[in-house]
């Protein structure tokens, strides 16, 4: 079975580390914050200028001096951090955060990223994406591994406009979790139940098979 | 007006010397920490032809928003044009030009106009259609393009304590791109919730020293919030 938002949530959870500083972008990163691990304290960047970012308010919380990069209302947790855009962005560029986890249309071999245009279709911007992937180190891009008519996304080179070249090196699709290394993808753990054979189908790109591939556990809920 | 005191009377003295075909900066974020009175005056004194840098464009029928209605701005600088049918249709139609610009990109825009640094590298960008036709150099290994700065005529602020010497305060994440705004202005005008006298600020945690100011005005504000998000 391809794998729920919550759980493509939880697995990018795994990932995170005591004492991280992470950027969530918008859609399944940012249902991540619902499974930080017990023990584990991260710090969630937003990039309109809040380090610290906390839970939704109470109503009698609402405050709409205190939005998220998402245009939400939020709280500021004990410890947070306010500051302008460009110092957010120094943060972003100068590779201070840990982890960014964001959304994509298409990834291919070399790590570069389309995410943010359409060409035919109405372009909205890149906000932040452009500078989000151009200054992290360390970046997990979610997705779902092929279009709803079965065309992969992860492919040898990307077809859609980029959102920044060379820079992605983990993909988790609601299908598997892949690196992406010397230009080619190589299939880390799969989804439960999906096979191997279904991965190497979906997947357009050049992928290196390990001989053993483990497939994800999730705890039941 | 005397000395270091930068209060005006009124939102037109306010605006006063704004003319079609100028560059107007704007602060905020989505509906956060705009200057949504200064933005009112703009519409009310029916320039047109306006280049906006703005991170977004407001929505339909608040904030910037507002002056798409008599087709006031020519271009925009924005990261983000969402959530706004408007502006959709004025762009699908050619009716206004849009310069995407990466929010990073935008902000260092804006304080590298401000600080007198004419054009910077940076990463972001490149190999995208936002590097095309832009220098390119390599440091340390990673390619970057030039990115040039921005000086506006007008730059319009939203603070939320000022004093009358134009020193300013923002308010939670109503910060956003008002500090670096404030700084690109040519004419550089405030307007903010309450202004206080010269000492009831403490000196150093002014976020907009008055030295970039030019006019401060007290408002009140609808401050609509955009994606309304609680929990039970």
């Amino acid at each position: 079975m391809a794998l729920t938002r919550e759980q493509m949530a939880q697995r990018v959870a795994r990932e995170l580390q005591d004492g991280f500083y992470v950027n969530l972008g918008i859609g399944i990163p940012t249902l991540v914050a619902n499974y930080i691990p017990d023990g584990i304290d991260v710090m969630l960047q937003s990039e309109n200028g809040l380090l610290g970012m906390g839970r939704y308010p109470t109503e009698d919380e609402l405050d709409p001096d205190m939005i998220n990069a998402g245009k939400e209302t939020v709280t500021a947790r004990p410890g947070a951090a306010i500051f302008s855009s460009a110092e957010s962005f120094a943060m972003i560029r100068g590779g201070h955060v840990d982890l960014t986890v964001l959304g994509a249309f298409e990834v291919d071999q070399q790590g570069n990223i389309a995410s943010w245009m359409i060409p035919g279709k109405l372009i909205k911007g890149m906000g932040g994406a452009m500078d989000l992937v151009a200054g992290a180190d360390n970046i997990i891009c979610t997705m779902t591994h092929a279009s709803k008519h079965g065309e992969s996304k992860l492919l040898e080179k990307c077809e859609l406009p980029l959102t920044g070249a060379g820079c992605i090196n983990r993909v988790l699709t609601d299908l598997a979790y892949l690196e992406i290394k010397d230009g080619a993808f190589i299939l880390k753990e799969r989804a439960p139940g999906v096979s191997v054979e279904e991965i190497i189908e979906k997947t357009a790109g050049k992928l290196i098979v390990p001989d053993h591939v483990p497939e994800m556990t999730f705890d039941a809920e | 007006m005397a000395g270091f005191d930068k209060r005006v009377a009124s939102y037109e003295e306010a605006m006063e010397g704004i003319e079609s075909g100028m560059t107007v900066i704007a602060g905020g974020f989505g509906l956060c920490g705009i200057p949504e009175n200064l933005i009112a005056e703009i519409k009310r004194r029916g320039v047109n032809d306006l280049t906006v840098v703005s991170n977004n464009c407001g929505v339909d029928g608040f904030g910037l928003g507002i002056l798409l209605e008599d087709r006031q701005i020519s271009k925009i600088l924005a990261s983000y044009v969402g959530e706004n049918a408007l502006f959709e249709k004025q762009m699908l139609n050619d009716e206004i030009e849009v310069v995407l610009t990466p929010q990073g990109t935008l902000a260092e825009k804006m304080r590298a106009g401000g600080a007198g640094i004419p054009a910077f590298y940076t990463a972001t960008g490149y190999g995208t259609p936002i590097g095309d036709g832009k220098e390119v150099r390599e440091f340390n290994g990673r390619h970057c393009i030039l990115e040039e700065a921005i000086i506006g005529d007008f730059a319009i602020v939203k603070g939320w304590k000022a004093d009358r010497y134009g020193n300013v305060m923002y308010r939670h994440t109503a910060q956003n791109f008002n500090p670096m705004a404030a700084t690109a202005g040519k004419i550089t005008v405030v307007e903010v919730e309450e202004i206080v006298e010269p000492g009831e600020l403490e000196p150093s945690q002014i976020h907009t020293p008055g030295i970039y100011v030019d006019r401060i005005i007290q408002g009140t504000f609808e401050k609509r919030i955009e994606k309304r998000t609680v929990r039970s």
